[in-house]
């Protein structure tokens, strides 16, 4: 006699699908502790250096807060293209054109005063990384084309658009042929928390999460872009306007993630140069799945996934632990995050089949 | 945390009361910022084992490391830390933690931090290279006498003047030996990233390359030209058991003994923010053992100017000479200033490639 599992559709998602995410990373842990005592740490020591790290002191939840911020303006949008079906993995390249665009103002209008400066680089980060979105949506809409390649090859158009920039036209005249533009003006730098790196993009994420949860559920374009991600087939025999609706997704799409630019490079660097983002366009798309594309929840999500990189620094300053057992870590919440995923619209079967096959 | 600090605080008063004389027995902390893995053998690698024989060198010293730390914003994060959790010296080792290191700085006046390539310095913050285009160039010397098709290979890893200078210390040695030779470079746009460094070394056997020279962190070129049955030219590290028939030579670091004296010289507190750009004479850059390949007369030769360098008879950029239009760069009888080195931004007379501009 054998026993099976096998994974049978639900016709209704469990109840508990808000906990999955909680219970996922509940397993995670003790798999990672295992992996901890091979190497020879204490899982217990280890986990405790991270949440100090990351969350034990004014100064590291504050660096978590910094990290937290690009993730979270470009969680934002890819959550809600997400929503609607539509998988924009372009956040990547929408956030350096964010960034192109408040550099680009910051340089050539470097005398204006703060209060008008930061507003239109804000505006131009905004509406380049809606331009950037705009382009594989219309292509989409218009031409049928597949957006997951569109939008991951423009990711690459993009980082190398601005490479081409910080070692050509915009590099730094004294910057002994570095490739990065002269610093910003003062008055581009965002405002920031006194005696950390906090800056203005934590206030324009979470407005974002807050106008983002009122169009979704408040409006009738939001009750559009809940109903095409649920039956794009109903949607249309409803008599929505599909490409319209497609449009207007990715432009805040592409823009939230345009922000998400300007905040690294206004808000924390100071200067646009290569290297601009190590990934957050990516690491979003798992923060929209982690929130379930929920906007309230990612800001949490944000939250702690940013915990998770600043703490995984304490694993080598106080454990003397190798980067890899770092991401070690990371990959095992994620699997178990991703893998609670199945059993939130399937369910587990355990079968035994002995008998019945001792028959045949 | 708040527990931790009162903690600290108490064993602070303890320790005055009991007398100051536990202090001194106290280890110095000195931190470490690697761009890479330390297992890349190549640039941080070679950067990992200063820090080990600088542990063992001097046993009052406890070192940290942290690798594969971005250039971005989480540089600035893992700097401070360092200097948070009581890291008296900080050695930060890529060109991308130039900004960072002296804004960490600013706060952080006890500290003393070491940036690794880069050009701005404070009080509190010294910089620190080696003159590796020397030893770039003698491998050059050896590259050029083993092709065969007068075609190398040369694998670059980030467009700055720092990359610039080494390449052309390499070509002008290849050229030297043989004035036939092309260098065709390719860039990888990255300093570790072994998947892109393989395919730029395939790309370049596939046009004809004999000899495969590279300049990024990891020895993945070598290994690319050791499959095909090419020649491969290692730095940063000994890339030869990467390569055990094809390996001719590697230009290689050795931190260690500017780690020691420089720990050594802020312990006894006579350390002064300055530029330390050492000469292949003080062992800082070198070569690794030749390989098989390489047959003894080039090795006399290789060796005779390397000697010639380091007596100061000779420099790698002695005029005259020519850029890749064929225009004199370099007067001849001239010598290019550090400050010309530091800024280069043209390819000499022999490089096939272009510099993003």
């Amino acid at each position: 006699m054998t026993l099976s599992l096998s994974l049978e559709k639900r016709l209704e998602p469990t109840p508990w699908v808000p906990l999955l995410p909680a219970l996922s990373v509940a397993l995670a842990l003790p798999a990672g502790g295992v992996v901890l005592a091979i190497a020879g740490t204490n899982p217990w020591e280890a986990y405790k250096e991270m949440a100090l790290g990351a969350f034990g002191s004014l100064y590291g939840l504050s660096e978590t807060v910094v990290k937290a911020i690009p993730l979270l303006l470009a969680g934002l949008g890819v959550a809600l293209a997400f929503r609607m079906l539509f998988w924009n993995i372009g956040a990547e390249g929408q956030l350096h054109l964010g960034a192109l665009g408040a550099t680009w103002v910051a340089l050539n209008a470097p005398d204006l005063p703060a209060p008008l400066l930061q507003p239109l680089m804000i505006l131009a980060a905004f509406f380049a990384g809606a331009a950037w979105g705009l382009i594989p949506a219309t292509l989409k809409v218009y031409a049928g084309l597949n957006e997951i390649i569109t939008t991951l090859m423009m990711n690459y158009i993009a980082i190398l658009w601005m490479d081409f920039l910080v070692y050509g036209p915009w590099k730094d005249p004294h910057g002994f042929g570095f490739p990065f533009t002269a610093p910003f003006p003062p008055a581009a730098r965002l405002l920031k928390l006194p005696g950390s790196r906090i800056h203005l993009g934590l206030a324009l994420g979470l407005a974002a999460a807050g106008l983002l949860a009122v169009l979704l559920w408040r409006t009738r374009v939001g009750y559009e872009i809940r109903i095409i991600g649920l039956n794009p087939r109903a949607a249309r025999y409803a008599g929505m306007n599909i490409p319209k609706v497609t449009l207007l997704v990715l432009a805040l799409s592409g823009g939230l993630a345009g922000l998400a630019g300007l905040s690294e490079v206004a808000g924390i660097q100071g200067r646009l140069k290569h290297g601009l983002s190590p990934g957050y366009g990516y690491t979003a798309i798992i923060v929209a799945w982690l929130a379930r594309l929920n906007p309230w929840a990612v800001v949490g999500v944000s939250v702690l996934l940013g915990g998770l990189l600043v703490g995984g620094d304490m694993l080598q300053i106080a454990m003397g632990l190798p980067v890899t057992m770092t991401y070690i870590l990371q990959g095992l919440i994620l699997f178990f995050v991703l893998g609670m995923e199945v059993l939130s619209g399937y369910r587990l079967i355990l079968r035994r089949r002995g008998s019945s096959r001792a028959k045949t | 945390m708040k527990g931790k600090w009162l903690a600290t605080v108490i064993a602070g008063l303890l320790a005055l009361g009991l007398g100051v004389t536990a202090r001194s027995q106290e280890p110095m902390k000195v931190g470490f910022v690697y761009v890479g893995p330390v297992g890349d053998y190549g640039w941080t690698y070679a950067h990992d084992q200063g820090r080990k024989s600088l542990e063992k060198a001097l046993p009052g010293v406890k070192t940290t490391y942290v690798e594969s730390v971005a250039e971005g914003a989480d540089a600035e994060r893992v700097i401070t830390e360092l200097a948070r959790t009581g890291h008296k010296v900080i050695f930060t080792t890529s060109y991308g933690y130039m900004d960072t290191t002296i804004k960490v700085a600013e706060q952080f006046s006890n500290v003393v931090f070491l940036h690794c390539s880069g050009y701005k310095r404070r009080e509190n913050v010294g910089t620190y290279f080696g003159r590796m285009y020397q030893a770039s160039y003698l491998s050059g010397l050896v590259a050029g006498k083993m092709t065969r098709k007068n075609l190398i290979g040369y694998v670059a890893p980030i467009p700055i003047p720092e990359v610039i200078r080494i390449t052309n210390a390499f070509a002008l040695g290849a050229r030297e030996t043989n004035p036939q030779v092309k260098v065709h470079v390719v860039w990888t746009n990255a300093w570790y990233d072994p998947a892109t460094e393989t395919e730029a070394a395939n790309g370049l056997l596939d046009i004809g390359a004999d000899v495969i020279a590279t300049q990024s962190d990891s020895p993945a070129p070598v290994q690319a030209a050791e499959k095909r049955g090419a020649y491969g030219v290692g730095y940063n590290s000994d890339a030869s058991k990467f390569a055990p028939k094809g390996h001719l030579v590697s230009a290689v670091w050795d931190w260690g003994p500017y780690y020691v004296e420089t720990i050594k010289a802020v312990k006894a507190g006579t350390w002064k923010s300055e530029d330390v750009w050492w000469p292949i004479g003080t062992g800082i850059v070198g070569l690794a053992p030749y390989g098989p390949a390489v047959p003894s007369s080039v090795k006399t030769l290789v060796e005779k100017r390397k000697e010639d360098l380091i007596q100061g008879r000779f420099d790698v950029f002695w005029g005259p000479i020519k850029d890749q239009s064929g225009k004199i760069r370099i007067a001849r009888g001239q010598k290019a200033t550090d400050e010309e080195l530091l800024q280069m931004n043209w390819f000499v007379e022999g490089i096939v490639g272009t510099i993003p501009k």
